[in-house]
């Protein structure tokens, strides 16, 4: 338990009746990059929200930094940065005053880290929040979640806003930072996020954890992407998924044994063939697609 | 401390707007009083003998051409209504906009407990009631000294008093709705506080509706029984003060397991 950053438990919550998450079991290694998918409405900010003690669970365990969420929500939130998917502060304030007073609230001083901060992300810390883009607002949630050196980021769709210049700082940041020893929790729909930058993955599917590996693994599935150009029927493919045709091409996965496949191929007249493995996107697509059956 | 301040530098340009209105309201008064006094005496017994409608307002045990008369009424309007209605706006809004606005995420994931964030909020909305009513009091005890009447220094000071426990009151029983709301609420903070007000104009209308009194924070701030006694009435004092235990209670127990949108 001592070197995981997140562990929970089937974690459940319902709001009444609604599922928000259901017997979800995650487990986050310490200075793990770890990227948490699922698409909208899987719990995936429910989660979060419940770690960090802003709703309460249902039923099920929880602890973050060897902590329970429950008894010790004020040290873990001592040691956690957390950014929202939607980043508000109070109007009327500048932007230094809202890092003074994220610092005050944690009882440090972080003058140094958020200058530092502010000038790689090029904030102006003297603009007041109301004037800001959702981008700039977003680089102002970035610094809060920073400035304090925590051991656990949390973040919530982080990148929505950012351009792409400002996202790869973002990132050099993060892994900066996961070099160091902090721990990256990322949660994202962005899949090609997740793929280039997280070690470990978790695909979230109507509240459950359906598929958790090293992001590597996840993406080395036994199924290929086979896109062919000429004369090829279906029904000569049985088993074949995600059957795609445009034009004169036809894409499709192969998930079983290879020679039928090839045996299938050798009778049609092709033009063209490539056989790859598929990308992150597509096999998380297929999880999402299946209720994780492996692809 | 971080949080009080932070909530007091939220909230100063509402607490200088209200005090000003406020205390402008009631200078103006008395700077007119002396005037009036001398067109007083006939007026007097009219406002007195004009039925339900003296009763509703306390005219009819007031004498309005006396300081003491007239401030009851002047001061009951303008301190009783203006500080209820700010009293009530401070009380519904100090943890609901947070949700409202989006900022409760900001704040709730700082490590600071639930409880911590509603003893801050509670003590800045207390040192706002506080400053609003200290300074009113100044501009009212310096007004009647500029006019040159004397300072009925007991009566002023207990009615003073008792609006601002109508004020705590009213504060901390909007604080503790304040915690089940999401969306912010207004309405309903001004909408009491009018409901409040007028429960006991009703209750001073009609003897059938005397126990509205005991509900309502204006019972215990009726000008006419405050300045003819010279003390307050203590039951509906402590009626009142637990209300206000009450609605802070309230504000802690729901507060402490909210789940936040």
């Amino acid at each position: 338990m001592g070197n995981r950053a997140i562990t929970t438990a089937a974690l459940t919550k319902y709001y009444g009746k609604a599922r928000g998450i259901d017997g979800l079991n995650l487990e986050v290694d310490t200075g793990d990059f770890f990227g948490f998918i699922g698409p909208n409405g899987a719990g995936k900010s429910t989660t979060i929200r419940t770690l960090l003690g802003l709703i309460s669970l249902t039923s099920g365990t929880a602890q973050v930094l060897g902590m329970d969420i429950g008894k010790n929500k004020r040290e873990i939130l001592q040691r956690v940065g957390y950014l929202p998917s939607d980043t508000a502060f109070y109007s009327g304030m500048k932007v230094r005053e809202i890092l003074k007073l994220s610092a005050d609230l944690r009882k440090k001083d972080c003058g140094i880290a958020a200058a530092e901060l502010c000038e790689q992300l090029q904030l102006d810390p003297n603009r007041k929040v109301e004037d800001l883009s959702f981008g700039n607002r977003k680089k102002v949630g970035i610094v809060c979640a920073l400035q304090h050196d925590p051991e656990l980021l949390v973040l919530d769709e982080p990148t929505g806003g950012l351009d792409p210049l400002m996202q790869h700082e973002f990132f050099t940041i993060l892994q900066e930072r996961n070099r160091k020893g902090t721990t990256v929790f990322l949660s994202s729909h962005i899949l090609s996020e997740i793929q280039r930058h997280c070690s470990r993955a978790a695909v979230i599917r109507e509240g459950k954890i359906i598929a958790c590996d090293s992001v590597e693994k996840l993406a080395q599935s036994s199924a290929r992407r086979v896109t062919l150009r000429g004369n090829v029927k279906r029904e000569d493919l049985p088993g074949c998924r995600d059957w795609t045709v445009l034009g004169d091409t036809v894409s499709f996965l192969w998930g079983g044994e290879i020679n039928p496949l090839i045996r299938a191929l050798a009778r049609a007249d092709l033009q063209e063939m490539t056989i790859a493995e598929p990308d992150l996107e597509e096999i998380v697509l297929h999880f999402y697609e299946k209720g994780g059956e492996q692809a | 401390m971080t949080l009080v301040r932070h909530e007091l530098k939220r909230g100063w340009k509402a607490l200088l707007i209200w005090t000003l209105a406020i205390g402008a309201f009631i200078v103006t008064c008395l700077l007119i009083y002396p005037e009036m006094k001398g067109q007083m005496e006939g007026i007097s017994s009219i406002f007195s003998s004009m039925g339900m409608f003296s009763s509703a307002f306390g005219l009819d045990t007031l004498d309005f051409g006396s300081l003491n008369g007239f401030y009851g009424v002047e001061c009951g309007n303008i301190l009783g209504i203006g500080g209820a209605l700010f009293a009530a706006l401070l009380g519904i809004g100090a943890l609901a906009n947070e949700e409202k606005n989006g900022t409760a995420e900001f704040l709730l994931t700082h490590p600071r407990s639930r409880a911590e964030i509603v003893t801050a909020k509670l003590i800045a909305v207390l040192i706002q009631v506080v400053l609003l009513n200290v300074v009113v009091w100044v501009m009212a005890v310096a007004s009647t000294a500029a006019i040159g009447e004397a300072v009925p220094w007991k009566g002023f000071t207990l009615l003073h008093l008792a609006y601002f426990l109508l004020q705590v009151e009213l504060a901390c029983v909007c604080f503790g709705i304040s915690a089940f709301l999401w969306k912010g609420g207004m309405g309903i903070g001004l909408g009491l506080a009018i409901a409040l007000y007028f429960m006991n104009i009703i209750a001073n209308l009609t003897s059938k509706a005397d126990f509205l009194k005991y509900i309502t924070p204006f019972g215990y701030t009726d000008g006419a029984e405050i300045l003819n006694k010279g003390v307050l009435d203590t039951p509906k004092l402590l009626i009142g003060l637990a209300f206000t235990l009450a609605g802070v209670a309230l504000a802690y127990w729901k507060y402490s397991k909210k789940d936040i949108r």
